[in-house]
C-alpha cells in the first residue's frame, strides 16, 4: 500500500444472494485527491462506498480507509470519514440545525462545539436562513447541500460520495460541484460516485469505471478518452447519396457507418485543421448537399461505450425491478 | 461559499473518547431526538395521554356501576392499578414503532456511519418510551385521584407503586424493541404488538378478578407479569387486591415476584435486542 494512500482496497468482493454485487476490486486513492467511480445503475458502485463506509462487509478482499481496516478496526475507520449516501439520511422531523448538532454530538463534540460547527456548516452552504426549518419543507438541492454538510461536522480527513448530485437541477449541481472541489482544495480526500460521465469528468483526478462489479478502466479523464482513439465526424444529407461515402474516405480513420435511411453517416477521423471545411467541399464537389457536419471530441459516454459494448444510461434497474422477481432481486447500484 | 468552505486551520476532532459519559451523552441525544419529534407531532403521545384519561373514566362509570366488590370497596380503588397495567402495558410498543421507523429509513445508514455508541439508538428508545410511560402514569393517577380513588398507604409505599409499573414498561419496551427490529415496518410492528399486548394485560388481574376465569385462563393470569404487577401496585397503594386469596407464588408475593419479573425481562430482552439488531444491520 502506498504511504499516502488514504483509501485503499485489493480484491473487494460482496454478493447479495445470488447476484455478484462487487466481482473483486482494487482502489487506490492517494491523500488529498478525488476519485471518481464511474458506472450505470447497478454497477456495484454504492457496494463500494457501503463497505468503505462499514456499512457492509466485504465477503473477500482487504480494504483501509485513512490506514485502518474497514473490518477489524471500523471505529477507527468511522472518526475518519464524512459520507453522504444517495437516499436521505437526515431526519426529516428535525430543523436542518438541530440535524447538524445531533449529528456533531454523536460524533463525539460538545453541545458548544456541536452548536457553533453547525452555524459555521450552514453559513458555509448557503443555508443558514433555513436552518431553522424543519428538514422537510427543503427542495431536494438544499436537502443534498445539508447532507453533504452533515458529512463534514467534525472535519473528517476522508469524504464519501455517493451520487451526490442525481435528481439535482443543473444549477444545484454545478453549485454541488463547487463545493466539492473546494473540499479538494482544503486537502481532504474524497471519492465519488456518478452515473454522470461530465460530472467524472469535471471534478475527478482519476476515474474508475465500474461495470457489473468489475472495474472495466481506469485512469485521468485524458487517458480514458485516448483509449477510445480521435475524434468523431458526423455528417446529415440532405437525402441518401451511395457516393456520400465514398467521398469521405480520404479523411476518416476507419469505417463508415451509413443511417437506415441513407441520410447519416457516422465515421473515426483525426481531427485536424480545417477538417468540416474539407469534408464540406469534397462533398459539394462531389453534388452531394449537406445539411449538418459535426466533428466530436470523445466524451465520456464515447470511452463507456467502447469499453462496455452499451450505453451508460442502460436503465437496469429499471429492467430488474419490473421483471418477475422484482421482490427477490435487491438492485444496488 | 467555495472558498472558504473549510478554513479553519485545524480539525475538529471528536474530543471526547468511548467512556460512559460519552455513551450517556449519546444516548441523551437520541433521546433528545426523539423528544423534538414528539413535540412536533404531539397527538403521538394520545396514548399515554389521552387514551389513559380516557380509559379510566370509561372503565370507571360505565364498569365500576356494574362491579361490585367484597367488603364495601370502592371500584375505582380497584380500577386504577388495573388502569395503569392497561396503559402502561399497551403503550410500550411506542419502542417497537419507533425502532422500526428508524430502521427502515434512511437515517440509519447515517448512524452506522458515525463514530457513537451503537446500541445507544436501542438505549435512547427505551429511555424515551420510559419518559412517555411517565407522563402516562402521571395522568391515570391524576384522572384517579379526581373519580375518587384513594390510596391507603404513605407517599413512599405509593411511589414504590408506581415505580413497580415504571421498571415493569420499561422492561416490556426491551421486548418491543426486539419486536421493532425484526418487524418490516412501523405498521407490522404495532399490528403484531397489538396482539400480544392486548391479552397479555386483559388476560391478568388487572381488570377484574381472577377466580371465575376458566381454569386454563386462570392459571395463564395468576402467573402472567402482569397480573404480578398489578397486585404489587394494589398492595403498595393499600387498595383492594382480590388476588391476595389466590394460591399461586407470584400472588403471594406480588411486590417480589413483579420485580423477578421485570429483571428478567430486562436480562432476556435487551441482550436479544442487542443482538438482533446486529444481525438486522449487517450486511
Amino acid at each position: 500500500m502506498p504511504a499516502d494512500s488514504m483509501i485503499h482496497a485489493e480484491g473487494l468482493t460482496k454478493h447479495y444472494g445470488a447476484t455478484i454485487a462487487l466481482g473483486g476490486i482494487d482502489l487506490d486513492v492517494p491523500a488529498g485527491a478525488i476519485l471518481g467511480v464511474l458506472g450505470p445503475n447497478g454497477a456495484g458502485k454504492t457496494t463500494a462506498v457501503r463497505i468503505l463506509t462499514t456499512l457492509a462487509l466485504p465477503d473477500g478482499g482487504h480494504a483501509t480507509v485513512a490506514g485502518h481496516n474497514v473490518v477489524t478496526d471500523g471505529a477507527a475507520v468511522r472518526r475518519n470519514i464524512g459520507a453522504t449516501a444517495q437516499d436521505a439520511t437526515l431526519d426529516d422531523m428535525l430543523t436542518g440545525r438541530q440535524n447538524l448538532i445531533m449529528i456533531g454530538r454523536l460524533s463525539g463534540l460538545r453541545r458548544a462545539e456541536a452548536a457553533a460547527r453547525s452555524v459555521e456548516l450552514l453559513e458555509q452552504f448557503n443555508l443558514t436562513d433555513a436552518g431553522g426549518r424543519v428538514l422537510k419543507s427543503y427542495s431536494g438541492g438544499m436537502r443534498r447541500r445539508l447532507d453533504l454538510a452533515a458529512g463534514l461536522v467534525t472535519r473528517p480527513p476522508v469524504i464519501f460520495l455517493d451520487e451526490p448530485t442525481t435528481g439535482l437541477d443543473p444549477t444545484s449541481r454545478v453549485r454541488m460541484w463547487e463545493v466539492i472541489r473546494s473540499l479538494v482544495a482544503d486537502g481532504v480526500t474524497v471519492l465519488l460516485t456518478t452515473q454522470y460521465l461530465d460530472e467524472a469528468d469535471e471534478l475527478a483526478d482519476q476515474i474508475v469505471v465500474v461495470d457489473h462489479g468489475l472495474i472495466i478502466a481506469e485512469g485521468t479523464s485524458a487517458e480514458l478518452k485516448a483509449q477510445v482513439g480521435g475524434a468523431r465526424l458526423d455528417v446529415t444529407l440532405s437525402e441518401a447519396n451511395s457516393a456520400a461515402a465514398g467521398a469521405l474516405a480520404k479523411f476518416v480513420a476507419g469505417e463508415v457507418q451509413v443511417s437506415h435511411d441513407g441520410r447519416r453517416l457516422r465515421a473515426p477521423v483525426q481531427s485536424g485543421a480545417g477538417l468540416a471545411t474539407s469534408v464540406v467541399r469534397a462533398l459539394d464537389n462531389a453534388g452531394i448537399v449537406v445539411d449538418d457536419v459535426e466533428v466530436h471530441q470523445p466524451s465520456l459516454d464515447d470511452v463507456f461505450f467502447a469499453l462496455t459494448g452499451h450505453p451508460s444510461e442502460e436503465p437496469v434497474e429499471e429492467e430488474m425491478l419490473t421483471g418477475p422477481s422484482a421482490k427477490k432481486v435487491k438492485v444496488r447500484s | 461559499m467555495t472558498t472558504a468552505l473549510l478554513d479553519a486551520p485545524t480539525r475538529v476532532t471528536p474530543s471526547r473518547p468511548m467512556g460512559i459519559a460519552r455513551r450517556f451523552s449519546d444516548v441523551s441525544s437520541l433521546t433528545w431526538r426523539n423528544i423534538v419529534h414528539i413535540a412536533r407531532e404531539p397527538l403521538q403521545l394520545s396514548d399515554v395521554t389521552i387514551q389513559p384519561v380516557l380509559f379510566t373514566l370509561l372503565f370507571v362509570y360505565v364498569f365500576g356501576a356494574g362491579v361490585t366488590l367484597g367488603g364495601g370497596a370502592h371500584y375505582v380503588d380497584f380500577a386504577i392499578a388495573g388502569m395503569l397495567a392497561l396503559n402502561l402495558t399497551t403503550s410500550a410498543m411506542g419502542t417497537a414503532v419507533g425502532l422500526s421507523n428508524d430502521l427502515n429509513g434512511g437515517i440509519i445508514n447515517r448512524f452506522r456511519t458515525l463514530p457513537m455508541w451503537r446500541p445507544a439508538i436501542l438505549v435512547g428508545r427505551s429511555v424515551t418510551d420510559f419518559l412517555t410511560a411517565v407522563i402516562c402514569t402521571f395522568f391515570v393517577a391524576v384522572t384517579g385521584l379526581l373519580v375518587g380513588w384513594r390510596p391507603e398507604t404513605g407517599i413512599l409505599s405509593v411511589l414504590g407503586g408506581f415505580g413497580v409499573f415504571l421498571l415493569f414498561s420499561y422492561a416490556l419496551s426491551w421486548a418491543c424493541a426486539c419486536l421493532g427490529i425484526i418487524s418490516k415496518g412501523p405498521e407490522s410492528a404495532q399490528g403484531v404488538g397489538l396482539v400480544i399486548l392486548f391479552p397479555l394485560s386483559i388476560v391478568s388481574n388487572a381488570l377484574v378478578p381472577t377466580a371465575h376465569m376458566p381454569a386454563p385462563l386462570r392459571v395463564f393470569a395468576n402467573w402472567n407479569p402482569v397480573s404480578a404487577v398489578t397486585a404489587a401496585a394494589r398492595t403498595l397503594f393499600g387498595n383492594p387486591n382480590p388476588s391476595a386469596i389466590v394460591q399461586a407464588w407470584p400472588m403471594q408475593h406480588p411486590v417480589a415476584a413483579s420485580l423477578l419479573w421485570s429483571i428478567a425481562i430486562i436480562a432476556f430482552f435487551a441482550p436479544l435486542a442487542t443482538f438482533l439488531y446486529r444481525r438486522r444491520t449487517k450486511e
